[in-house]
């Protein structure tokens, strides 16, 4: 019975952790909370549903075209709602962040409409819901498989990415001293584009994988997946990319927990009295930064 | 080289400069000196778009670039050693050096630099794995020089290099300026160490609340009762 809690909420928190990168990202370069971040993981899964049934396109296919979506909904994002605020004080920034949060909610709402929708499951590849592996009474499906390797696959590329490349280097060169990395010859709203642009790839990874993983998917569907991964962002330190990810996955796992062994009806309680358990005797999150900076 | 015209410049309501005019020939070390708040570091600042002008000019090799974004003016041969160094403390020796090349593509010549570098400041060699946050001050100040360096700049502008160093570290600074210029860099240095500066500049400017005061060769400077008394602490 842990065993198979351990899995479910590892897989839930794996997708948690998909989503939190993205806010720590953000907030890292430009110390803005994106609250409109988990719309980008709702739309992700609206527009793969909307390519499969609308365009036809096959499931990994229509995965790739609602990514590419994505990164334009988010640089979009950045570029007409926060880019005039850069300069404003972090209050309005936030606020407008809030607004446009409800705003992308409620496009969608005029798009596909206020009720839940299933995941076409036709288009889905048929082995999903078979499973990869007994052992005793646990049991593993081709789909949770497939999610941990989407989410570790894309977790070693962002880690990379980070940390190997030049566009990396100069987000974290950002992240460090603004005015510094512009004196380097960096262009900022470039690398805070391709901040966007990464997030929102994440994000809407997350959301296609929700959407298949519980079958439905709805307009406001991103507000509690937000809530909840911003909530791991800060369990593992805001602005710290591996924190995000330890965060989600111990937000997934004690969420599974708490609804396997105290209640269902107090997944979310448990996941965040854990949350404020971590932020109450580590303020800065499990992996919260302490840069050194003798001089 | 590079001419400012009359250059204005507020943060907030304050106006911080009132009408700077200077320029600076192929060549050479200029030195700008003048005590605390006179208007020194927003000088460069503004020369790298990083504060804004509000009125007058700025022309770089012909060019007019007062409201050229930063990461051009970086681009077009400008770079700078900020005040209190700057260095990025999550990022390696190494990596400090390779941001300051961010707008290179010639991997060959980058790696030459690196090594000029290295050359330059053994010291950060062997440190080259560590994060600069660790570095000590004056170890930071080599990392920023030469992180700046690293671009190839035409112009190098320096901000207060000597600040909070120990006078043999700052001989060992000031020494590799004059390297540097010698190399064909040209060179505007910011200090308030106007004793040290006006020794190995040129020419030199004196500010004073956002305006130049004085002008003229270095040595000349040196020499007026008025500097003397004002910034070289003789009676």
């Amino acid at each position: 019975m842990l065993e198979q809690q351990l899995i479910n909420g590892l897989t839930l928190g794996l997708i948690y952790a998909l989503i939190a990168v993205g806010y720590t990202m953000v907030y890292g370069v430009i110390q803005l909370i994106n609250f409109a971040h988990g719309e980008i993981y709702m739309l992700g899964a609206f527009f793969c549903v909307t390519f499969i049934t609308a365009a036809g396109l096959p499931f990994y296919a229509a995965i790739f075209m609602a990514i590419l979506c994505c990164i334009l909904c988010g640089i979009l994002l950045d570029i007409i709602a926060y880019r005039p605020l850069r300069k404003a004080p972090r209050l309005a920034a936030l606020i407008t962040a809030i607004g446009m949060s409800i705003f992308l909610q409620n496009v969608a709402l005029m798009i596909w409409g206020s009720r839940s929708r299933p995941f076409p499951q036709t288009a889905l590849p048929p082995f999903f819901r078979e499973k990869a592996l007994v052992l005793g009474d646990v049991s593993l499906t081709w789909l949770q498989l497939f999610i941990f390797a989407v989410a570790i696959i894309m977790m070693i590329g962002l880690y990379l990415t980070i940390n190997k490349t030049r566009i990396g280097t100069a987000m974290r060169a950002l992240a460090q001293n603004k005015t510094a990395a512009s004196l380097m010859g960096i262009n900022v709203n470039y690398v805070i584009s391709f901040t966007f642009a990464l997030g929102s790839a994440m994000g809407a990874v997350a959301g296609i994988l929700v959407s298949v993983y519980y079958n439905t998917l709805y307009p406001t569907m991103g507000y509690t997946a937000g809530v909840k991964a911003f909530a791991a962002a800060v369990l593992g330190g805001i602005g710290s990319v591996p924190g995000a990810m330890v965060g989600g996955v111990v937000l997934g796992v004690a969420e599974t927990l708490g609804a396997g062994y105290v209640s269902s009806l107090y997944r979310d309680g448990v996941a965040y009295a854990v949350m404020i358990a971590v932020i109450i005797f580590r303020p800065s999150g499990i992996l919260g930064k302490s840069v050194i900076d003798k001089a | 080289m590079l001419e400012l015209r009359d250059v204005q410049a507020y943060y907030g309501n304050i106006q911080a400069l009132k009408g700077i005019s200077l320029n600076v020939q192929v060549g050479e070390i200029v030195t700008l000196v003048g005590s605390n708040g006179a208007g020194k570091s927003t000088t460069l600042m503004t020369i790298s778009s990083v504060v804004p002008v509000r009125s007058g000019s700025i022309t770089f090799l012909g060019k007019d670039i007062t409201k050229v974004a930063t990461d051009k003016v970086v681009s077009m041969g400008i770079t700078q050693v900020p005040e209190g160094r700057m260095i990025f403390p999550a990022l390696t020796v190494l990596e400090n050096l390779r941001m300051g090349g961010y707008l290179r593509k010639d991997k060959a010549g980058l790696k030459e630099d690196e090594e000029r570098a290295f050359e330059m400041f053994p010291i950060l060699k062997e440190r080259r794995k560590q994060y600069g946050g660790t570095l000590s001050g004056g170890e930071q100040q080599m990392l920023a020089i030469g992180r700046a360096l690293m671009a190839r700049p035409k112009l190098l502008l320096l901000d207060e290099p000597s600040l909070g160093l120990a006078p043999i570290v700052v001989e060992n600074i000031f020494d590799v300026i004059v390297q540097i210029n010698k190399e064909g860099t040209t060179v505007l240095l910011v200090e308030q160490n106007a004793q040290m500066a006006l020794q190995i500049a040129h020419r030199g400017y004196v500010l004073e609340t956002g305006l130049v005061t004085m002008s003229g060769k270095a040595s000349d400077l040196l020499e007026d009762p008025k500097v003397q008394t004002a910034y070289l602490g003789m009676d």
